[in-house]
């Protein structure tokens, strides 16, 4: 269980201290932010959305096309990984600039994005295909970077002897890629799949459905199918999604993750046996089958020769005279190419935020302010109830059992779906939207470091609890001197990812239409949404930009170094 | 034409990392051949650089200057004639036995059938046969190893190199499959043309090869080459391959000098500075209890090696610990007490420490130490600070690895201490 962490792939700056390589990112996206505004600004003025149904008939439909749209981002999420990883990792000198403009883009609410994404591709492309491209895009980026970071840091982690191995036996690049890189990263990649479609499900929700002004974009799918029926009050068609959508996610991982886990279980690279493999009783099913094995079969040939053909394709190369090969003067002249016009766009986004008067960057100071107690709330909540729950779970057996399959249903649900549902019923509480914001961030987030905490607590060495009751530690010394520290490094992790989840959220919380009436609250991610609302391009830049700041620095500042810590201090090996 | 009748050679090989001030020479000057049906052992202790040699010569590094020449003409990029068979075997674990010797058949463009039957061949050479659909986790450390032969033979390569292919083995199996592999050699069963073995194991280097090139570190450089001329099979007891290897113990273990060149100079000073052998100081106060009792105090040092049953490499390391400290010397091959080592070794526990402590305050590396965290504020200095400084004399990997030791050896002697949280390093109170 100890990996169970480093699985997954956390997106930490590599550098504490900001760099001069930072302000280059903040600008070139500044860029990209300002030209994807300007294409959009020549989309049609009023748009109508198509009808959705709330007739439970229509809901296999629907689930269709969203997992159809979540897999069509998982596709794409994984060529993206392939391409900018493998560049990241072999070229240093790209891997100068690649690393953290990584580091910021996964800090960008990937909501803000939605309006840019949308309005210039609508500028493009007829608009039913610009809907549908745009949500796949928003999912993308909800699901692309902990892949990206997870791939990057397999290659840069094969050990060198297997690295030397495969140069020594003159392994041409997909070879390399097939017995080594792949097989090395199958885990990992595998593990931040599934965590990747679990925040895709989470943006899917409102990835469905988005409006700008006067323009309504709407797409058919279980998203925009649990928002029309929280609109209108139905709570038979709420019942009816919220179910059709945790089944949908049910069967997803008992036949696509489950087998997948268990299958990667060959992949590990220890060369002891372990003692508990992941089971999956699908992935036995398979295996057993008559008619899946004669399929492989039947398949073999073609794969055969697809491997020898590929391997032809790809010979090997030395290490030298790839490097010689490797044109770095393209990169180069590529750069100098886009530069000026990159100049020119930067240039033109600082005019626009230079619109931005004084009063509202204070504003928006303050709506940053108020969003981080927000997030800080919701962290500490969490905190409270998953430490105790999460370590009761993990170190009592019998507890787990009947536990655990409970909290991965509950945790499956993505909280936007619910979010209907919790202001059905929040909005008439004391506190008010105040409260459901932070009761959303908390839906969206408190899983990460319940799962964690899960995780940590059973990887307790049994001879160090066993040593806490023989020395007859109180409850609050056994916490103090075995249980927290032990948990530090997964706390941190569940934290981590929590937080980034929270601020994402916000966008959503903090300001919502419902039934017809638009409420909002002060914070960063109601500025956010009201501007894409109003239209208000500068304010949205400004935003957006302010967001990715402070989330990149705090980041720096304060959870890469508690991440060190927790790594060099408490780390049980 | 002379440099044809050689199937490697090297000339003038150096490897040096860094530049300007802190500019560390890995390996100086070597040069050295091989000729066609050799077996050549590389010997040395840790850290001489022969890992790095071997990887040069495959061509999976190159050296920062000299020139590799094999069959006469200089290498360019990996070489296509050579593999290795690793230490840590470097077996792909997601692959069966068969998959991990038909991966390197297949690299070389060989057609499936033939890969399989060749792959098949081989694994039942190394007495493998049975075991080609198990994964390298179901099987021992040897059948592992014996995989990693069986895929370095697979390619049929002129030049075999091996990176300690024993060492990470336990002793029956590694004895075994020394045996096997040496059957296969020189029954000629196998097409290679020349080994290179790389090895810190100075009876496997006898007991193997048929010449061993003894290095030494600090530069790492060759100090000799050793024909060996004991017929296959050898054996342990024989007296002359006992001779042979007292031999190789008496160069690698040198002689203690005079007390000023034993000790070497402070860091920063001109001279080289003395580094500290990575021993734990149980293992040495163990050595010096067991020459105690020996009679006359003084033991053969390659006797030694056998009596307590550790490998040549960290007898060594303690050996130079104990020079060092003065509580030994080294003369011909032969390690006797000095009186100061013989007080140690029947010493209590905090009279050792009161001993071990008054001795390393003479080593220039402490005294410079000491005095620098005497002259600093609060008598402290970060980890940092230090480790800056030592890599005047010390590569990074290095002088990080210096100054672990030294805080284990001051801890010991109360003299120093160490705050981890902190990374702040400080002296005892007493310890001025």
């Amino acid at each position: 269980m100890n990996t169970l962490t480093r699985l997954f792939q956390l997106g930490l700056p590599s550098r504490r201290l900001p760099h001069w390589g930072d302000a280059v990112i903040f600008f070139l996206l500044a860029a990209f932010l300002y030209l994807g505004l300007r294409v959009g600004l020549g989309s049609p003025e009023v748009i109508k959305g198509p009808e959705i149904s709330l007739s439970p008939q229509v809901l296999p439909y629907y689930a269709g096309l969203s997992v159809r749209r979540m897999a069509a981002a998982y596709v794409l999420s994984m060529i993206f990984t392939f391409v900018y990883g493998t560049l990241a990792a072999n070229y240093p000198q790209a891997r100068k600039i690649l690393l953290p403009l990584l580091d910021v883009l996964q800090s960008v609410p990937i909501l803000s994005f939605l309006p840019v994404v949308l309005l210039s591709l609508s500028a493009i492309f007829p608009l039913r295909l610009a809907v549908e491209l745009a949500s796949i895009i928003l999912i993308f980026t909800s699901q692309v970077w902990n892949l990206t970071f997870a791939w990057y840091q397999s290659l840069t982690t094969i050990p060198r002897d297997l690295q030397e191995a495969a140069t020594v036996f003159r392994f041409g690049a997909w070879q390399r890629f097939k017995t080594l890189e792949l097989p090395f990263a199958a885990i990992t990649l595998i593990w931040n799949s599934m965590m990747s479609w679990a925040g895709g499900w989470f943006f899917l929700m409102a990835a469905e459905i988005f409006t700008a002004g006067e323009r309504d974009f709407r797409l058919a799918g279980l998203g925009a199918y649990l928002q029309e029926a929280a609109n209108q009050g139905d709570t038979g068609a709420i019942f009816w999604g919220l179910g059709t959508l945790v089944l949908t996610i049910v069967a997803l991982d008992q036949l696509v993750w489950r087998p997948l886990v268990a299958w990667s279980d060959r992949f590990k690279l220890q060369l002891v046996e372990g003692e508990s493999e992941p089971t999956s009783w699908f992935f036995e099913a398979v295996r057993g089958s008559w008619l899946a094995n004669s399929v492989v079969r039947l398949l073999r040939p073609v794969a055969c020769w697809l491997d020898d053909w590929l391997a032809r394709r790809f010979p090997w190369r030395d290490p030298e005279a790839r490097a010689k090969a490797r044109a770095s003067w393209i990169l180069y002249l590529l750069g100098a190419l886009a530069s000026p016009w990159l100049l020119y766009e930067g240039y033109q986004a600082g005019l626009m935020l230079s619109r931005i008067s004084f009063v509202q960057w204070k504003l928006i100071a303050l709506a940053v302010g108020a969003t981080m107690l927000r997030v800080a709330g919701a962290l500490a909540i969490a905190l409270a109830w998953t430490l105790p729950l999460g370590v009761a779970i993990g170190t009592n057996r019998k507890l787990a059992t009947w536990l655990q399959p409970v909290v991965q249903i509950a945790a499956s649900v993505p909280a936007t779906a619910l979010f209907p549902v919790v202001l059905l019923v929040a909005l008439s509480l004391p506190g008010g939207l105040n409260a459901a914001a932070i009761l959303l961030m908390l839906l969206g987030t408190q899983w990460y470091l319940l799962f964690n905490i899960i995780a940590g607590a059973s990887a307790i060495p049994q001879d160090l609890r066993y040593t806490a009751a023989l020395l007859q530690l109180s409850r609050w010394q056994r916490w103090r001197t075995l249980i927290l520290p032990a948990l530090m490094p997964y706390l941190v992790t569940g934290a981590i990812t929590a937080s980034g989840g929270a601020w994402n959220a916000s966008i959503v919380a903090e300001y919502v239409r419902f039934g017809g009436e638009t409420l909002q609250i002060r914070g960063i991610g109601a500025q956010i949404a009201a501007a894409t609302a109003a239209g208000d391009y500068p304010l949205l830049l400004a935003a957006t930009l302010s967001m990715i700041i402070v989330v990149s620095t705090i980041n720096r500042l304060v959870w890469r170094r508690l991440y060190q810590l927790a790594e060099e201090k408490y780390h049980l090996d | 034409m002379a440099e044809n009748k050689f199937l490697l050679e090297l000339r003038h090989i150096s490897q040096i990392y860094g530049a300007g001030e802190r500019r560390f020479v890995a390996i100086q000057d070597v040069s050295l051949y091989l000729e066609e049906g050799e077996f050549a052992a590389l010997l040395g202790p840790s850290g001489c650089g022969k890992s790095t040699l071997l990887r040069i010569i495959t061509g999976l590094q190159r050296p920062s200057s000299g020139q590799v020449l094999y069959r006469g003409s200089p290498l360019v990029g990996v070489n296509p004639y050579a593999t290795i068979v690793f230490q840590t075997f470097a077996l792909f674990p997601w692959l069966t036995v068969q998959e991990n010797v038909e991966v390197a058949l297949k690299a070389r463009g060989v057609p499936a059938d033939l890969r399989t039957s060749r792959a098949l061949d081989l694994l039942d050479r190394v007495g493998l046969d049975g075991f080609e659909t198990a994964y390298p986790r179901e099987l021992s450390g040897g059948m592992r190893q014996k995989v990693g032969f069986a895929r370095a033979m697979a390619v049929e390569p002129e030049l075999l190199c091996l990176d300690e292919p024993f060492s990470s083995l336990d002793v029956l199996s590694a004895e075994s499959l020394r045996g096997e592999l040496l059957e296969l050699w020189t029954g000629g069963d196998i097409p290679t043309k020349a080994i290179l073995m790389v090895t810190h194991n100075i009876e496997e280097a006898v007991f193997m090869a048929d010449r061993i090139i003894l290095m030494e570190k600090d530069p790492g450089r060759v100090l000799m080459s050793l024909r060996i001329d004991l017929p296959h099979p050898r054996h342990r007891k024989d007296p002359k391959f006992l001779e042979t290897v007292d031999r190789v113990y008496m160069v690698l273990a040198g002689q203690t000098l005079p007390e000023h060149l034993e000790l070497g100079t402070a860091p920063g000073e001109p001279g080289r500075t003395r580094s500290l052998p990575d021993i734990a100081i149980d293992d040495l106060a163990g050595l010096l209890e067991h020459l105690s009792h020996a009679p006359q105090n003084r033991a053969d040092i390659y006797a030694l090696a056998q009596e307590l049953q550790v490998t040549s490499d960290k007898l060594l390391s303690l050996i130079e610990a104990a020079e060092l400290l003065g509580f030994a010397v080294v003369a011909h091959g032969d390690i006797s007490l000095t009186p100061l080592g013989e007080t140690f070794a029947e010493a209590s526990i905090r009279a050792r420490k009161e001993i071990f402590a008054t001795r390393i305050r003479r080593l220039p590396l402490f005294r410079w130490l000491i005095a620098m965290l005497k002259a600093a504020h609060n008598k402290q200095l970060e980890w940092e600070v230090i480790q800056t400084a030592l890599e005047l004399e010390f590569h990074a990997e290095e002088a990080e690895r210096q100054l672990e030791i030294a805080i284990d050896w001051g801890r010991y002697a109360e003299l120093i201490s160490y705050d981890d949280a902190s990374e702040m390093l400080f002296l005892e109170s007493d310890g001025t």
